[in-house]
This record gives C-alpha cells, structure tokens and sequence, in this order.
C-alpha cells in the first residue's frame, strides 16, 4: 500500500488517541480493576499485607528489658536457641552466627539521642533478634525469594533456595541476618552429640536469622528461647499473637510503655522492648 | 603409503588405550542394587508401607520430597494425608522419612552410588547415623 504523507500522518495522530485514552477506557469499564490488579502483584511480589485485610495471626516478640537486666549473666534464650537449631559457636566475631544476642541499650537503639541514659539501662545486655518486620526491606530485596513474609508475619527463610548473595544483609537495619562462611558442620567435628537430631544445619554460602521456630509453632508450641526464659521463671520474653486483643503480648503492650528499633525507617518491627 | 606399520602400531596403541575401561569391565557387571528394608523401625510397623506405594516413591521421590519442602517451609502445611489409606504424617525429612530409613548407607546411597547422582541434602539435613553416634 502506497500512502501519503498527509494520510501517514492521520492514522499515527488516531492511533496515538487510542493509545492515551486506553487507560481512561479501562478506568470507565471496570473502575479500579487496573490499579488493583498491579498493586495485588506488587504487594504479593514483596510479601506485603494487602492493605485492609487483617491475618488471624500476627506473631510478635515481647522483651521485658526491666526484668531481664536483673538476670545479668542469663544466656539462656541464646543457649536454647542455639542448640535448638544447630547453630555454631564460630569464635570470630567477624563471621559468627546468631539468631538471638544479648547487646546493650546504647548499641540496640543509637537513635535514642538522650546524652544521660538511664543508670539502670547503661551498659546492661538484653536479648535481640529479627524483628520480623511488616514491611521487610530484605524480602524485598530477596532475588530468589529465599526469604518471604509468612502471612501470619514471620520473615521466614527457605534455605533451599538461598544463593548467598548477601542483599538481604545490606538490606537489613538491626544486623539480624548472619552469613555462613564456612561449612557450619566444621564447627561440631567432634561435638556431634551437641546436634539435635530433629533439626538441619545450614550450609556453607547461605544466610540465616531467626525464624520465630515455626515447627514449635506448628506443634503449639513456642519458640525455643521463649520456653527456656519461662524455665528459669523470668519470664523476660513473652510471645503471642498480636491480632488478638485479648492475647498476652497486648495485654502488656497496653500495660506498659514500648519501644521498637529504628522505627523511623518503617519497617514496622514485631518485636517490643519494655522500657 | 609411507611408514604403514608405524601407523597400524599406534592405531592399535590407541583402541587399546581407548576401549580400556570397556575392556577392563567386561563380564563383571555391577548388579542392580537392592535398597535395604530391614531397619528395626521397619520392623516395627503391622502394614508395611511407606507414605505412597513402592513404584511411586521409587521413581518420583525427588519431585515428592521437593513438593514436601515447598508444603513445610514456604506454605507452612505441615501434615501429608497419605493417598494410599488416609494415614497422616508429619512432612519431615529428618523426622519422618529418615526415622524409618535410618539405614541411609544401604537405603539411599546404595542407589545414589549406582546412578551416580549425589544429591545435596546431607549438606544441610543430619543424617540418622551421625545423630546416633554422637548419642
């Protein structure tokens, strides 16, 4: 077909009305059906709650730090979760593995500008761990998905899948991911007995943090370092659903004043510490 | 043609050194293996029958053990209702499949050896000997 400039340019001036009006026509046929559809993807991609839909469960770590400064040497969350999931003492600091710590106030939240802390609180060691966050920045930078948001809010990691690209760790505010950078199974030659049978190891190359130990969780159980606080009777760590109202984790929250880390950068913390 | 028994001796040089690891082999054929039962869990149990029927598992435990792990640790599903009599399990590698076949040596890797693959749970999941040993 052989055509003008005159008629060349009338068809591209047509279809280029098509095209601008295209969005608009879709907006009248079928109101908010395109927006919705884009952000459903985009939400679903990076594990976000869809927004006005509430999950029955919202699991969440409360952490009585007044209580637990009082147990000065207690490692005991730290032992059980350690030897609940087969995590080594690696030694270095540099490469050492931890779900859960214990580190000072001054460390945990340096955006806390008071120049004269709190004698009680200075220099006194609590525990920590992921704060499985509603808005994880390392889920969203996951490039295979190794880590996701459980809808019941626990950033969960699929090892099976972790490629050890070390995003999540950049990504992450608090530090709460660590990196195997050797065969972790080098660190019990010897203190095979210290393995539990019912759990894995990790792998050399892969990224690893807390999980909240949904297997206990499954069985009804809570996690590891909860159980071994209550063993002791100082009940430092309190756990629970935090969409239940009626639950122990929002009893105390309505109770007593709490603070989360780095809330400014909104990630939305699920872990509370009680000041 | 120049140096023709030159030749004809290297050529022979070559198929011989060539076919070597046929010849070397021949008439002592590896026999299929035979993946051993009789672990005392085994043992144990009035019908004898894994989480599916033998053929099954047999030729697509791979794809069965990956779908568990996608079950367990991505959709938090953590019971499987058998197909064969709607017995539930625990989806557990280490907890279920390996509590009965705690025998991985003549179980697992009698096959694996045979069709040299080498797959990589152990890398990560504790084998049932290593855990017994240290006990």
């Amino acid at each position: 077909m052989k055509a003008s400039r005159r008629e060349f340019l009338k068809l591209a001036g047509v279809s280029a009305l098509f095209g601008l009006g295209a969005n608009a026509a879709f907006e009248l046929l079928t109101p908010g059906a395109l927006e919705a559809s884009s952000e459903v993807a985009h939400g679903a991609a990076h594990g976000e709650a869809a927004a006005g839909v509430q999950a029955a469960t919202r699991w969440a770590m409360v952490i009585d730090v007044r209580k637990c400064i009082l147990q000065e040497d207690c490692q005991d969350c730290v032992l059980a979760c350690n030897s609940t999931h087969n995590i080594p003492t690696v030694g270095n600091p540099k490469e050492e593995i931890k779900w859960i710590w214990k580190d000072t106030f001054e460390h945990l939240f340096p955006d806390q500008h008071s120049q004269y802390v709190d004698e009680g609180l200075e220099g006194k060691a609590f525990p920590v761990m992921c704060n499985h966050c509603d808005n994880p920045p390392c889920v969203r930078v996951c490039p295979t998905k190794a880590t996701f948001r459980r809808p019941d809010g626990i950033v969960m990691m699929d090892m099976h899948r972790c490629i050890g690209c070390r995003f999540c760790m950049a990504a992450c505010p608090y530090g709460a991911r660590s990196f195997n950078w050797r065969d972790p199974r080098k660190y019990f030659e010897g203190k095979e007995a210290m393995l539990n049978p019912e759990q894995p190891t990790r792998t050399k190359g892969v990224v690893e943090k807390c999980t909240f130990c949904p297997e206990r969780l499954a069985k009804g159980l809570e996690p590891a370092c909860v159980e071994a606080c209550k063993k002791r009777k100082s009940d430092c760590l309190i756990f629970g659903n935090l969409n239940d109202p009626e639950s122990e984790v929002r009893k105390i929250l309505r109770k007593r004043t709490s603070i989360r880390r780095k809330p400014e950068l909104g990630t939305k913390p699920s872990v509370f510490f009680l000041v | 043609m120049y140096d023709l028994n030159k030749i004809l001796v290297g050529l022979a040089i070559f198929l011989l050194f060539f076919t070597f690891p046929i010849l070397y082999g021949m008439g002592s054929a590896v026999p299929v293996p035979k993946p051993k039962l009789d672990t005392p869990e085994i043992q144990k149990l009035t019908d004898k029958k894994c989480v599916e029927d033998t053929h099954f598992m047999r030729t697509s435990h791979m794809q069965f053990l990956n779908y568990w792990r996608d079950r367990a640790v991505r959709e938090d599903h953590r019971t499987y209702e058998s197909k064969l009599n709607g017995k539930k399990y625990d989806i557990s590698l280490q907890n279920t499949c390996m509590k009965c076949h705690s025998n991985k040596k003549d179980f697992c890797d009698s096959c694996h050896t045979y069709a040299s693959v080498k797959p990589y749970c152990w890398d990560c999941h504790i084998e049932p000997k290593a855990a017994k040993e240290s006990m």
